[in-house]
């Protein structure tokens, strides 16, 4: 089997230990994908798997075997993704370390949203979901951005969810 | 971390078969699991990976839920039966973690997850009577404000931090376990284990043993919640968190569940609590007493003694908010 990685092939290793964060940056140069925590804590490391954002830290690569990821580098293939194009106009960053993750995890968090799926701050669970900024903080918790910029992160997302829904 | 070899079970038989081994654990999300290893506490020769078994969420004919133990807490969640029927379970699964997490974690692996001591993670440099036997505890006289108020013992004061066992726990779940010899189910409520002398052994799985699946059974139609107070708004383990669900007739309560998750090695139904307040008034003052009730077998720590109370008046507003109108 193989890794199909923003629409090409790779053999995964054949150390069992190596995360798919190490395999993407350190094997591949796919260095797009951060290593914050290297735990769980604070999302930088976020890619797709089949469409669903996860941490690459916590995800061994043979766990992705036969799976489709998809990075930074494979949502900004076709220029700028809305999403980053969103977060340049309205200052989702500073240091831009946590904003490939950021965006990774957004770009998940808008499909999720269209699909009906409650979060924790969801008033009725069963009704369609309207993304307010208290939605989006709760759904991006995942993400830390210790720059602060998360005003911006948040304003950044609901233009784009704005156009989607348009 | 320790060189290690990964497998893929296709069928829950081969898994049991690859996993019984010694050395041998089996994987789901790897949330928890993966880290563990990155920091010695874990050392599998083998990892059998469990989480592309199939996991379908079913109806069964009298009405109960069963959910395959390889399902992803976030497709839980957001199972339209489970959204409608028990809130309470679907709002403690999106309380817990991130959504990242929740995508990869099981729910065989929520259950299975590890406490979230810093003395048990920290393999290098404190004595955890978990993590090796008989060593000592760190935790005691250390930093104790996520540790337990209840049920804990000299040997061991880690708590158990999923969101998720806990409204499990309130509804009755029930555990299809599978081994060689077949399947038995058991309660969840008798799942985990109290720590005793023997904080090592921490659920009632046997050797060669895994989860099949969760089965919740039918409910009548109640209001419930989880209400989860920890040190940031979201994405933190819970100080103390409440799961209940409060069925109120002509004033009076009718059926009452309640859990409390963040205060014991195990999620902690209110037995006492419950009992206090059946058949009785729905009012402010029945909750507070319930809730003391529950609360007068806490012995905490000076550490984490503001628990005590942190879960008292949870408790109390919980119930106050399900009860509406009726309180």
């Amino acid at each position: 089997m193989t890794i199909r990685i923003n629409g090409t092939d790779y053999d995964p290793p054949e150390d069992a230990r190596v995360s798919l964060l190490d395999l993407l940056r350190d094997r591949l140069q796919l260095t797009g994908t951060k290593v914050g925590c290297n735990q769980g804590a604070c999302g930088a490391c976020t890619v797709l798997i089949d469409g669903r954002r996860v941490l690459s830290c916590l995800t061994l690569a043979a766990q992705a075997d036969g799976r489709k990821v998809t990075t930074i580098e494979g949502l900004g293939a076709d220029g700028l993704h809305p999403l980053q194009a969103a977060f340049l106009e309205h200052d989702g960053l500073q240091c831009g370390y946590c904003t490939p993750g950021q965006i990774c995890a957004a770009a998940a968090m808008l499909v999720e949203a269209e699909a009906g799926m409650p979060s924790y701050v969801t008033a009725d669970l069963t009704a369609p979901v309207t993304l307010s900024r208290d939605e989006v903080r709760e759904r991006m918790s995942g993400n830390l951005c210790r720059c602060g910029a998360h005003n911006g992160i948040v304003d950044a997302i609901l233009s784009v969810a704005q156009e989607r829904a348009a | 971390m320790t060189p290690v070899t990964y497998l893929r079970a296709d069928s829950s038989a081969a898994a049991i078969a690859l996993g019984a081994a010694d050395g041998h654990r089996l994987l789901g999300g790897g949330t928890n699991l993966i880290d563990l290893m990155r920091k010695g506490v874990e050392q599998p020769a083998v990892l059998v990976d469990v989480s592309g078994l199939a996991a379908p969420i079913t109806e069964a004919a009298d009405g109960s839920l069963v959910i395959g133990a390889a399902a992803r807490n976030s497709d839980v969640a957001a199972h339209p039966l489970v959204r409608a029927r028990y809130p309470m379970l679907a709002r403690a699964i999106l309380a817990g973690a991130s959504a990242q997490i929740r995508n990869m974690a099981t729910v065989g692996g929520n259950l299975m997850q590890r406490t979230r001591c810093v003395y048990f993670a920290d393999a290098a440099g404190s004595r955890c009577n978990k993590r090796v036997p008989g060593s000592g505890c760190d935790a005691l006289g250390g930093f104790t404000r996520y540790h337990a108020i209840l049920g804990a013992s000299p040997a061991c004061i880690a708590t158990h931090p999923s969101d998720m066992a806990v409204a499990l726990v309130a509804l009755d779940a029930r555990l299809h376990l599978a081994g060689a010899d077949g399947v038995r189910s058991v309660a969840l409520a008798n799942f985990h284990q109290l720590p005793g002398d023997s904080p090592e052994v921490e659920t009632m799985l046997a050797p060669g043993e895994m989860i099949l699946a969760v089965e919740l059974p039918p409910v009548q139609p109640m209001r419930s919640t989880y209400r989860k107070v920890r040190d940031r708004a979201s994405y933190a383990f819970a100080l103390v968190s409440v799961a209940a669900g409060i069925v109120v007739e002509d004033g009076r309560i009718a059926d009452v569940r309640i859990a409390v998750g963040g205060v014991a090695a195990k999620p902690w139904r209110a037995a006492r609590a419950e009992a206090s307040l059946r058949d009785g008034p729905a009012s402010v003052e029945a909750f507070v007493q319930a809730a003391q009730a529950e609360l007068a077998q806490a012995d905490p720590l000076p550490g984490n003694a503001f628990k005590v109370q942190l879960a008292e008046r949870t408790l109390v507003a919980v119930l106050t908010d399900l009860a509406g109108g009726d309180a």
